[in-house]
């Protein structure tokens, strides 16, 4: 590696990966809760379950986005971090408070968490995505704001690039948005419509800043074409990604007590976000086969095209399919939801995570790539992963539709859970396609001890 | 790229080449197509409430709408002379011209609050009718496309003061062209949608 400091990385790297596992886990044991309803109850119940599967999926993204810019700001401003120190002891402060964040889920009910931790301070719990104890809220808060000092003091003392310039916006957004967790207005209206602002705003706005930023660099990095070129599309990307993302949160709009004027806005802007994410596979493509270079690290190639593809397909198209207002009003908040939910995370931010951590972590190790025998277990549990996701995007899909179709649309309609019943089959499937997906995550991990003849650095 | 001259609005005699960057038409679609689909949206709008469209359309004031649409043309055509000038070297001219359009984008901006403000005085919101809803929806989304075409220009200008657009390269200056273009363009299918037909 370039710059010493740039080792850092390595454990937020290694942390991401550990909780990405227990997000798998903790979904194999919720897809069953889908069929087998009491499944480990009262041990885990579905809502905790539920809770841990999504909060362990953001915050191994956050740790992942964390490494990334640890990894990546250095070698562009080339220069050392500015504090390697601070990054670790923030490594560690923000791992414990996760890990005890989550044994607070598990070991007592969640009123209770609230008890202790102070919500009737100030009441910031018990919302969707955000169920985080106060303190643990503002330890984010802490190292958010720590982190971003450190990352932005290092830009700063060395050279800017449009790339360095993009993940700041995307990551100063990202502290930004998230202050409105904070903000818990008694009027439900209020709530949901600020509450957006950090969920719709992150992943469908600032995070897509951070997305692209990681796959310019990697696409530099490996494909050897000009920066002017790379830099060029970044814009571009960004620019569409603003103009259709921040109007586009007025999708969650349309039922929740706003104004109808919400219903034509937040469907025309959304109908459009897909265009950034197909300029991000255009991009990827265009740029690796126009590449000047065969880059050894060819597993860090294949998720670089793979995100582009499936953030594309989760995100944009498997997103269109219900953001039209009229087409919402029946698929509000079922499966379809879901099937979205799991493509869009998958390929977007967990693939693009996928795709440093890829890049990166060979040369943290000191090579320029992992041996040919390394590569191959990787690029398997590429497919393995993307397949799976694919299938469980599907099964949910048929569910989704299953369901409008039985709850809401049919003649007789029937009850949630009577419908829910006649769907059985697709949950079943959704699992075993979950089973692949945690057999490829257990090749990946794999992938990192097997040897062979490594290329230098 | 050659220094034959070939202008946003003209084909080229010889090789064809695209105007300005490439990036800036990747944009300009873009904002082509969010428009369409608001255009479209409003059309599928009106066919479901035609009466009332065609009551409302009555009250929003046609002829500030038609200044406007003289002012952005006319920017337009300051902008056309400006690539000109570049093409054949006459650096002086350029600034000149593009300081006509901005002012021209100037014009369109107090007229158009002069507008505002007699709707919004009269109590008038996005939530007044679904044609109002439109209205004002698709004029501010316009309106906030002229400040930023401003903005792009007033930069231009900054550059064509130092000499930056020559026949040799007027790329920065035909993609901010291109880009003052559209608004005007989107004006032209707006104001008659929205303002005149019924």
């Amino acid at each position: 590696m370039q710059y010493k400091s740039q080792a850092v990385a390595k454990p937020y790297f290694i942390a991401a990966i550990g909780l990405f596992v227990g997000q798998i886990l903790f979904g194999l044991i919720l897809g069953l809760q889908y069929v087998l309803g009491d499944f480990l109850f009262p041990a885990i119940p579905f809502n905790v379950a539920r809770m841990v599967h999504t909060n362990l999926l953001i915050v191994w993204l956050l740790f992942g986005f964390m490494g990334g810019a640890y990894y990546m700001i250095p070698e562009e401003s080339e220069t050392e971090l500015f504090s390697p120190k601070l990054a670790l002891a923030m490594f560690w402060i923000f791992l414990v408070a996760g890990a005890l964040t989550i044994v607070g889920y598990l070991a007592v009910p969640y009123a209770t968490l609230a008890e202790l931790t102070g919500n009737s301070l100030l009441e910031t719990m018990g919302r969707e995505f955000l169920e985080q104890p106060l303190p643990t809220k503002l330890g984010i808060v802490v190292v958010a704001l720590a982190f971003l000092f450190n990352i932005t003091l290092t830009v700063l003392k060395g050279k800017k690039t449009s790339i360095s310039i993009v993940l700041l916006l995307g990551l100063w957004g990202l502290a930004v948005f998230f202050l409105f967790s904070f903000y818990n207005p008694v009027n439900v209206v209020l709530d949901k419509f600020f509450w957006w602002w950090t969920v719709h705003l992150w992943v469908e706005g600032v995070w897509e800043l951070i997305l692209g930023s990681f796959l310019a660099f990697v696409l530099i990095k490996t494909t050897g074409v000009d920066r002017e070129v790379i830099e060029k599309w970044l814009y571009v990307i960004v620019t569409l990604t603003l103009i259709t993302g921040i109007i586009g949160t007025g999708h969650h709009y349309f039922w929740i007590g706003t104004p109808e004027y919400w219903q034509w806005w937040g469907s025309i802007f959304s109908a459009l976000e897909p265009i950034p994410f197909f300029a991000m596979t255009v991009f990827a493509f265009n740029m690796v086969n126009r590449r000047r270079r065969e880059h050894p690290n060819k597993a860090a190639v294949l998720w670089a095209l793979g995100t582009g593809v499936m953030s594309f397909l989760g995100a944009g198209v498997w997103g269109f399919l219900h953001t039209l207002a009229p087409v919402n009003y029946y698929t509000h908040g079922t499966q379809i939801t879901a099937a979205h939910g799991h493509m869009a995370f998958y390929g977007a931010y967990a693939m693009v995570n996928l795709m440093m951590i890829s890049y990166a972590m060979p040369i943290l190790r000191g090579r320029a790539a992992n041996s040919n025998k390394s590569q191959v277990l990787e690029m398997w549990s590429f497919w393995l992963m993307t397949v799976a996701i694919v299938f469980i995007t599907l099964f949910l899909t048929a569910a989704g539709i299953l369901q409008v179709w039985l709850q809401r649309v049919s003649d007789a309609p029937l009850p949630f859970m009577v419908a829910q019943d006649k769907i059985a089959l697709f949950y079943w499937m959704r699992e075993w396609a979950g089973v692949a997906f945690l057999v490829g995550l257990i090749v990946y991990i794999a992938s990192f001890f097997v040897g062979g003849e490594e290329k230098q650095a | 790229m050659s220094n034959t001259t070939s202008l946003p609005t003209s084909e080229a005699p010889a090789a064809r080449r695209l105007p300005g960057d490439l990036a800036i038409w990747v944009f300009i679609l873009s904002e082509m197509l969010v428009f369409a689909v608001f255009f479209a949206a409003y059309a599928f709008a009106r066919a479901k409430n035609v009466e009332l469209f065609n009551e409302y359309q009555q009250t929003v004031n046609r002829d500030l709408g038609a200044l406007n649409t003289f002012l952005l043309i006319t920017g337009s055509w300051f902008v056309v002379r400006a690539v000109q000038a570049a093409h054949r070297d006459d650096l002086p001219a350029v600034p000149r011209n593009i300081l006509l359009g901005f002012l021209c984008g100037g014009g369109f901006v107090v007229v158009k609050i002069i507008e505002y403000a007699a709707k919004f005085g009269a109590g008038i919101t996005l939530s007044t009718n679904t044609f109002y809803m439109f209205y004002i929806s698709l004029t501010f989304f316009h309106f906030m496309h002229v400040i930023l075409g401003m903005v792009i220009l007033a930069v231009i200008w900054v550059q064509a003061r130092k000499g930056a657009y020559t026949s040799r390269d007027a790329h920065g200056l035909e993609s901010g062209a291109a880009y003052w273009h559209m608004v005007d363009l989107l004006w032209i299918i707006l104001f008659p949608l929205v303002y005149v037909m019924r």
